[in-house]
């Protein structure tokens, strides 16, 4: 049982990453977007790219360390699929978010905007790299550590835990300490008001992608580590992240990181009673007892 | 002229005019039109040649059952403002709700193979009934979940009811076969095409239609289609122009003062989300009877929700003939590519080129939302007619 | 040279036209408020001249430079600054997080800056870590101006700052604009609470339905009896 605790922080973890930063990009920017899911599967694949295909080719060593299943190719595959995940997501903004703002479109045109996004990013997915189900490094055993309490835990998802961790604990000093963070927060609070006092509203929104997409393709690669990638994974991940975003109140990423882990705890205990294959719908499921019950989240004021 | 040829002119030459006839400014620019369009279509296919007449029927089909998913769209979309991303769930539940009503259940060796959870036998509109009153169940249940909330978490719902609904098919055998097809479908007047016709057809129509083989079903159940298309699209009509559709277009615009007006705004977003529910129900039932069998994996959001926003915000969101005319004019554009790509692109390149096809379709969305978000066929003030 | 004009204005939202040609004038080191009845623009005006609205006709110039049409971002380095009436601060942050924001385009340290105002507002001072959204509506007017000083802005742009508030509040924050002012900060105010806002105010303008109507000396304004029938109640 213990275990299932564990290995629900680890899976939750991956989905906080997701959920803060469509938490972020539902505060500053003021809309669904649809598309994240896939920006993580666009972060995971461009991390294959990087291991599969350059690193080799650059000479990069490839030896795995101590008990996991990788070595410095993910690890320098992780910023560099961020920031190009990031670009990519940048480019999205300033050709299609961008001008529907100035348009003054509104949240649902913007999230329509998203999901043509979504659909473009997938199927450029599905074009390189074909809907076949891919490793990260195929072929591989792993071993697991066997941890008191019966709780077995291989050394690849204790390094998820302990990324996640360090990217939760590194977004927090920025939100908190730094003058961009605060002015994120700020522009989450009240657009209209940070663009009377002076703030740069257009750099705080391009940040903005930076942190968001960034942590997803993260999320992504993390998922990758332990599990395979297919291109349809992003949609499978939209019902956590949202779920989780909403459950720790909208536009609250310390609550969308408590969110992504009540939901990866729930997720694994549901695997007690139910086929694993029903999770989204597990999320889906708590989403809607989050909607009943306390639909401005665990954070929110009264509705 | 063969009785098939005949079917397949009539109905597409109808179709044809209608379409064009939307075009038209004033009454009778829009008949003008409309007996040019048809007399064009017929002289076509009056001259065709008998291959070009069989491969025709099929998208024709296609469209017809895409512009009755826009149709369906389209009240919750264009006269209500809702943002309903599980379009293909509503379908794939109507096609499954219709099936099972409309099959019987399987027996003896086929028991094998073949599991569902009910099997009743009955006549193919008990199924369009039952088709649309789950569909409309179910969008009962996610509207009032998420109707008193913002607008965007009714879009989250209908992923998430998609998405289950997805799962629960696929791996539940006993409820409908999932993962593996269902089939054996009855058709709707299948018995015009079989030897001999239909128990009840008068003596001189058993003639008519005899020389017809299983293979000319489908001009049949192109005339069928089209009879829906055109009774939904009239019915809806009167919706729209009846005092609720007025409230509907008023809580679209501005659901403040709507409020304020005393509409129950909240009562009449439900019951629009579930009229539309029902029709794209109905669509699925409808579907049925075009495919020998169906599975879940059939209904791909790819293909039935992306595709359908695509043709009602190209074709004019907020309009009824917008929608069927985004429906026809994109499922044409989507056929006429892949008759071109399957002539000119090398077979090592074919995968690829269907994904290109539907990343083309996501740029064409964002395409409209930018420099067209009224479409084709721009709503009137006032309501459209 | 006057400060602050403008004339002529002409601006609305999307299809309204609200103000069909005001103009006003501020000279250096003044207090100028606008009254009114409820919809004759007066809060559009201070937004257009804020660059929130675009003006469709007239002009607007600060200290002899053409700044029609600029954007707030702009307007807010030459030294114009605005407090909204309502949502004009920000709940989620901290009385010295509000106030770092007022003073986001500098890059140097605040320390002062932030000093003066609490010299200003001392109560702000004990609350400095407290989340603004807890804070009551007389504390988070306080907050919202000292975040508008944070820039040492020659013009501070003021609507109805009394809004909403009890009247031992009314006072303490007409204290506080008025000891603003002895500091040299030239002020504009739109103010429901026409009576009292014009017993400080050097200059009057009363504006009805997007239209000049009346301006004179503030407290001419105050005594006139027609204004006082038509507009201040009496």
């Amino acid at each position: 049982m213990l275990e299932l605790i564990v290995y629900g922080i680890i899976y939750g973890s991956i989905i906080a990453l997701g959920a803060i930063g469509v938490t972020l990009i539902y505060g500053i920017l003021r809309f669904a977007n649809f598309a994240h899911g896939d920006l993580m599967s666009l972060g995971a694949y461009m991390a294959l790219f990087l291991i599969q295909v350059l690193f080799p080719m650059l000479g990069v060593p490839q030896e795995r360390f101590g008990g996991t299943s990788f070595g410095w190719p993910l690890i320098l595959a992780l910023p560099l699929a961020a920031a190009g995940t990031a670009l990519v997501a940048i480019a999205l903004d300033q050709f299609f978010y961008r001008p529907l703002r100035v348009r003054r479109a509104s949240p649902v045109i913007l999230a329509m905007a998203s999901l043509g996004a979504a659909f473009i990013v997938r199927n450029l997915i599905y074009i390189f790299w074909g809907p076949d189900k891919i490793n990260y490094f195929p072929g591989l055993v792993r071993p697991a550590w066997q941890l008191p309490f019966e709780v077995r835990l291989r050394p690849d998802e204790l390094i998820i835990f302990g990324v996640a961790l360090v990217l939760v604990v590194s977004l927090y000093l920025f939100l908190q300490k730094t003058k961009l963070g605060k002015a994120m927060r700020a522009t989450a609070d009240n657009p209209d008001l940070a663009r009377i006092t002076g703030i740069n509203t257009e750099w705080v929104r391009i940040w903005t992608w930076i942190i968001g997409a960034g942590l997803a393709a993260i999320a992504g690669i993390l998922y990758g580590v332990n599990a395979l990638l297919y291109p349809e994974m992003g949609w499978g991940f939209l019902l956590p992240l949202f779920a989780a975003a909403i459950l720790g109140t909208v536009g609250n990423p310390y609550g969308a990181l408590v969110g992504g882990l009540i939901i990866g705890i729930v997720q694994r205990f549901s695997t007690l009673w139910l086929n694993p294959a029903y999770q989204p719908a597990v999320a889906f499921l708590v989403l809607i007892v989050v909607l009943l019950v306390r639909p401005q989240g665990l954070f929110g004021g009264r509705s | 002229m063969e009785l098939k040829r005949l079917l397949v002119l009539g109905a597409m030459a109808i179709l044809g005019g209608w379409l064009l006839s939307f075009f038209g400014r004033s009454r009778r620019t829009s008949v003008l039109l409309f007996v040019v369009g048809a007399a064009l279509v017929g002289m076509g296919i009056a001259v065709a040649s008998e291959g070009w007449v069989d491969y025709l029927v099929t998208p024709a089909i296609a469209a017809v059952i895409y512009a009755i998913l826009s149709v369906g769209l389209n009240v919750q979309w264009g006269l209500t403002g809702l943002f309903n991303i599980g379009i293909a769930a509503f379908f794939a539940v109507g096609a499954f709700t219709s099936a099972m009503i409309t099959k019987e259940m399987p027996t003896g060796l086929a028991a094998e193979y073949i599991k569902q959870l009910f099997g009743w036998g009955l006549p193919f509109p008990a199924g369009i009934v039952g088709a649309m009153v789950i569909s409309g169940v179910i969008a009962l249940f996610i509207g009032l979940l998420t109707l008193r909330l913002r607008e965007d978490y009714l879009a989250i719902a209908t992923i998430g009811i998609a998405e289950s609904l997805r799962l629960v098919f696929q791996n539940e055998r006993w409820l409908a076969n999932g993962p593996q097809p269902l089939p054996g479908i009855p058709k709707p007047l299948f018995c015009l095409v079989e030897d001999p016709p239909c128990v009840w057809l008068p003596g001189f129509l058993k003639d008519w239609f005899a020389p017809l083989d299983s293979r000319d079903y489908e001009a049949i159940l192109l005339v069928l289609l089209t009879i829906a298309l055109l009774v939904i699209f009239v019915l809806l009509q009167q919706v729209v122009h009846s005092p609720w559709g007025r409230v509907l277009r008023a809580i679209r615009e501005d659901e403040v003062a709507a409020a304020m007006c005393g509409k129950n705004v909240f009562s009449c977003k439900v019951q629009a989300f579930v009229l539309g529910a029902c029709v794209m129900g109905g669509a699925g039932a409808l579907f049925t009877a075009s495919v020998s069998t169906i599975d879940f994996g059939l209904f791909h959001p790819m293909s039935y929700t992306f595709l359908v926003w695509v043709m009602l915000m190209a074709g004019g969101s907020g309009n009824q003939k917008g929608a069927v005319f985004g429906a026809f004019a994109i499922w044409a554009i989507w056929t006429g590519t892949t008759f071109l790509s399957d002539q000119l692109v090398p077979f090592q390149f074919k995968t690829q080129v269907f994904y290109v096809r539907y990343m083309l379709v996501g740029l064409l969305l964002i395409m409209i939302l930018l420099f067209r978000p009224r479409g084709i066929l721009p709503e009137e003030k006032g309501g459209g007619q | 040279m006057a400060l602050l004009e403008a004339q002529g204005i002409v601006s609305g939202y999307e299809e309204m036209e609200i103000l069909h040609g005001v103009s006003i004038t501020v000279e250096q080191g003044q207090i100028v408020t606008i009254i009114g009845p409820n919809g004759a623009g007066k809060s559009t005006l201070l937004k257009t001249i804020f660059g929130l609205l675009p003006p469709r006709a007239g002009r607007v110039t600060f200290e002899g430079r053409d700044i029609t049409g600029w954007s707030p971002e702009r307007i807010v380095r030459q030294g114009i600054c605005f407090v909204p009436q309502t949502e004009n601060v920000f709940p989620s942050l901290t009385v010295e997080e509000n106030l770092e924001m007022g003073a986001f385009i500098l890059t140097e340290d605040l320390r002062a800056r932030k000093e003066r105002v609490y010299e200003l507002f001392p109560v702000l001072r004990a609350r400095r870590a407290q989340r603004v959204g807890k804070m009551s509506g007389g504390e988070r007017q306080m907050v919202a101006m000292g975040r508008a000083l944070m820039l040492d802005p020659k013009v501070l742009l003021l609507d109805e700052p009394s809004a909403g508030l009890a009247p031992k509040m009314v006072e303490l924050v007409f204290e506080k604009i008025k000891e603003i002012n002895r500091a040299g900060v030239s002020i504009v105010m739109v103010e429901q609470n026409a009576k009292e806002a014009l017993k400080f105010s050097d200059h009057g303008y009363v504006l009805a339905a997007g239209e000049n109507r009346f301006d004179d000396a503030g407290p001419a304004l105050l005594h006139n009896e027609e204004i006082g029938r038509l507009y201040l109640g009496g």
